[in-house]
């Protein structure tokens, strides 16, 4: 496979005129996300989060479960509108356009979700699944199929199933029916929330190489969500933290993972099981005590306080911003040791 | 020669489980055998469908219409075969189990203190009182803050952590001497999973308790296993103390997940080494070795022996540490040395298994 097989017009640019060209593919400024509670108070599921994506870059979002990278990676493709805050997707804010304005733009990011056989609908055959983005954007029903068969190779099904249903894949194939259908408009960014979370550990590997193949391959961006903090390591260049809303930890992976300054981001580093039994016996685990709270109820000061070993009078009053420090941006009173 | 030793806490034998659906019998746990002895832990891994929940709800006599065939032995007892009563007044009061989702095992119209209470009562016959003080103190001792208000609160009202202790508390009331656990922090976040793992080592410690912890996390397996239990399409791929699994799998899937996952610490500039193809379906199981279709032993085989793995179903055989076994015609073919072919790795475990118990080198 090569990429005379990737989507013909990868490298298609919506109308950037009058942007900055040093500009990168995505820069999120401020992004908030304010849920109206039902009976509750209003959540704040996402609070004020900025990064850049350039292209071709993977960005890993890690944090626990109801920190918001869920509705971070919904903002980014605009199934959610935002509160408040930007999503400028090469140089153009997509963030308050209207349906209408935003379908042009559509095909260039696209989403990947965690459980592949929900997010594929259950009375379409792969070929309609696949196609149907294609035929949205205007193209003709033979050239729709041809196509969603090259996709299918690509992402290592066998074409000759297009005329199958999902319920005859198995959880592995049906992501990389959810993968194929992604590429069908030869996006440049990819948001893909848990992509491998529902899958076999045995079939996580498989999907992992193949998003990292389509990659280089394709020249995708990806911002890739998930709660396993070894296979973030694995297919990001950047990683983000979050915790209770906010970025707390932003920078390199290597240096992320090698020197973790914010001290949640130690705690969850040592929180993850290493699959070698020898190297847990002699590990300092740091146990954080209590649950994450809730984003109904945010602490005041820094929202980790509560959990947080090394907190004084000052985290309990005063809101840690995003401050570089070792080459990363950390957003705490006291990073590092 | 001394007293006949005791038998060990939990014995399981040639277990079968078969479940009869629409589309045909289905063989969900085939030949499988394990012990578990007091004051240790079992890890069970496997992919989704290999068996693990059958096998552990086999051992807590819940499964509803399934034939089960084989034996289960809890400190020499037998469990196959005894009535629905009997088996009632064993669980709680001998073994526990608690789950992935302990909302679906909690009542949410009674409070938490009475559930654990009503436990006590029934296994003890305790009185009201004494048997909701002795809810409040279990509480406390799984770590709920404030335990005899909590005990007042209604399961929604307990984070996901939370709920799980109770889970454990209610699990460990009547003092059972085994204690399976299935998933118990697959839904939980890392950090709380780290919690309610040491909360589990704690009382096994201070209890003796014999554990059952079935997960698909090698990482959780490694942190918390004395033994390990691999499985594969319902059979045992490969049983091993979980130092030597981990140090040298002898089953080319054990080998295969390990390779396949990514680490915290590897190299992260390669492809993972994944193992291709997907798990089995039970609805028609293949006559030789599950795991064949997929196997990258078999893949560089002769074709001979290629024939065999496909025709001829391996059964578990020691290999080498006792007590370690594995179900593969050609075990430790691809940790013994690189260079050899799956034939002569062969020869030389065979001749390794004759001696005593010599470590495999990984
Ligand atoms: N009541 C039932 N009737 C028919 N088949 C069943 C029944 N319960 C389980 N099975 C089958 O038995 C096999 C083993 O299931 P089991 O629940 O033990 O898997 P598991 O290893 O616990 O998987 P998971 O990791 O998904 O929890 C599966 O193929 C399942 O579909
Ligand atoms: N549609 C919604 N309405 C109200 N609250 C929501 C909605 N979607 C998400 N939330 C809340 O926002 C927070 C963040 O959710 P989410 O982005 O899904 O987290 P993550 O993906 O990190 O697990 C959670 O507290 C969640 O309950
Ligand atoms: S700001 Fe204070 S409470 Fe927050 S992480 Fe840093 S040290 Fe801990
Ligand atoms: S018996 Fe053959 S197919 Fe099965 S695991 Fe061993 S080598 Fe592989
Ligand atoms: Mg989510
Ligand atoms: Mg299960």
């Amino acid at each position: 496979m090569t990429v005379e097989t990737g989507p013909p017009d990868t490298r298609a640019r919506p109308d950037r005129a009058g942007t900055d060209p040093a500009e990168p593919l995505l820069r999120v400024r401020d992004l908030t996300m304010t849920f109206a509670g039902r009976r509750s108070a209003p959540v704040r599921a996402v609070d004020g989060v900025s990064f850049d994506l350039a292209a071709g870059e993977t960005l890993g979002l890690v944090g626990e479960s109801g920190c918001g990278k869920s509705t971070t990676g919904r903002m980014l493709v605009r199934l959610l509108e935002p509160t408040s805050g930007s999503v400028r997707f090469d140089g153009r804010d997509i963030s308050r356009l209207s349906p209408r304005a935003l379908r042009p733009l559509r095909r260039h990011i696209q989403m990947v979700f965690q459980d592949p056989h929900s997010s594929l609908n259950p009375r379409q055959t792969v070929a309609r699944i696949i196609s149907d983005p294609l035929l949205v954007q205007g193209a003709s029903a033979v050239d729709a199929r041809r196509r969603a068969a090259e996709l299918m190779e690509l992402v290592g099904l066998i074409p000759e199933h297009i005329d199958r249903y999902p319920h005859e894949f198995s959880g592995g194939q049906a992501q990389r029916i959810g993968i194929a259908r992604s590429l069908a408009t030869g996006p440049r960014l990819i948001v893909a929330d848990e992509p491998v979370s529902a899958l076999d550990v045995s079939v996580q590997a498989q999907i992992v190489n193949l998003m990292e193949r389509l990659r280089a391959e394709l020249g995708l961006a990806y911002v890739f969500i998930a709660h396993d903090l070894s296979v973030v390591r694995r297919v990001s260049d950047r990683v983000a933290v979050m915790y209770l809303g906010r970025i707390v930890e932003i920078g390199d992976k290597k240096s992320l993972y090698e020197n973790p300054q914010h001290p949640y981001t130690r705690a969850l580093l040592s929180a993850v099981p290493l699959p070698d039994p020898v190297a847990e016996r002699r590990r300092e685990r740091i146990v954080l005590l209590g649950d994450p709270p809730s984003p109904a109820a945010p602490p005041s000061g820094c929202t980790f306080h509560p959990r947080c070993a090394k907190a004084q009078a000052i985290c309990r009053t005063e809101r840690p911003l995003l401050q570089v420090t070792a080459s990363r941006e950390v957003a705490c009173h006291f990073p590092g040791d | 020669m001394a007293a006949l030793p005791e038998p060990p806490l939990l014995q399981v034998r040639d277990l079968r489980v078969t479940f009869t659906t629409p589309r045909g019998s289905v063989r969900a746990v085939d030949s499988l055998g394990f012990t578990v002895e007091a004051g240790r832990t079992l890890g069970i891994v496997g992919e989704s469908g290999s068996g693990k929940s059958v096998t552990s709800l086999a051992v807590m006599g819940l499964h509803r219409g399934a034939e089960i065939g084989g034996s289960i032995a809890l400190a020499g007892q037998e469990l196959t075969g005894l009535t629905e009563r009997e088996l009632s007044r064993l669980r709680g009061r001998k073994m526990a189990m608690i789950f992935q989702d302990p909302l679906s095992s909690l009542h949410p119209y009674y409070t938490v203190g009475e559930q654990i209470a009503e436990h006590v009562r029934v296994h003890f016959g305790a009185r009201r009182a004494a048997a909701r003080r002795r809810a409040v103190d279990m509480l406390g001792e799984v770590g709920i803050p404030e335990p005899a208000r909590r005990a007042g609160e209604y399961p929604h009202q307990f984070s996901g952590g939370m709920r799980q202790r109770v889970m454990i508390a209610m699990a460990l009331v009547c003092e059972p001497d085994l204690l399976i656990a299935d998933e118990p922090t697959t839904a939980l976040d890392v950090t709380v999973q780290a919690q309610i793992l040491e909360l589990i080592a704690r009382l096994q410690q201070e209890r003796g308790l014999g554990v059952v912890m079935i997960t698909h996390d090698l990482g959780v397996v490694a942190r918390v296993a004395h033994d390990v239990l691999v499985m594969y399409g319902g059979r045992a791929a490969e049983q091993a103390g979980v130092d030597e699994l981990f140090a040298g799998p002898a089953h080319p899937y054990s080998r295969g997940l390990l390779d396949s996952l990514p680490r915290l610490d590897d190299a992260d500039d390669e492809p993972l080494r994944a193992i291709p193809g997907s798990p089995p379906s039970l609805l028609a199981p293949a006559p030789g070795c599950a795991f064949a279709p997929r196997c990258h032993v078999a893949a560089a085989a002769t074709p001979q022996q290629r024939r065999r793995c496909a025709t001829e179903r391996p059964e578990p055989r020691p290999y080498g540490a006792a007590r370690r076994s594995a179900a593969c015609h050609f075990a430790g073919a691809d940790t013994a040395a690189t260079a050899q072919t799956a034939q002569t790795a062969q020869t030389a475990q065979t001749a390794q298994t004759a001696q005593t118990a010599p470590e495999v080198s990984p």
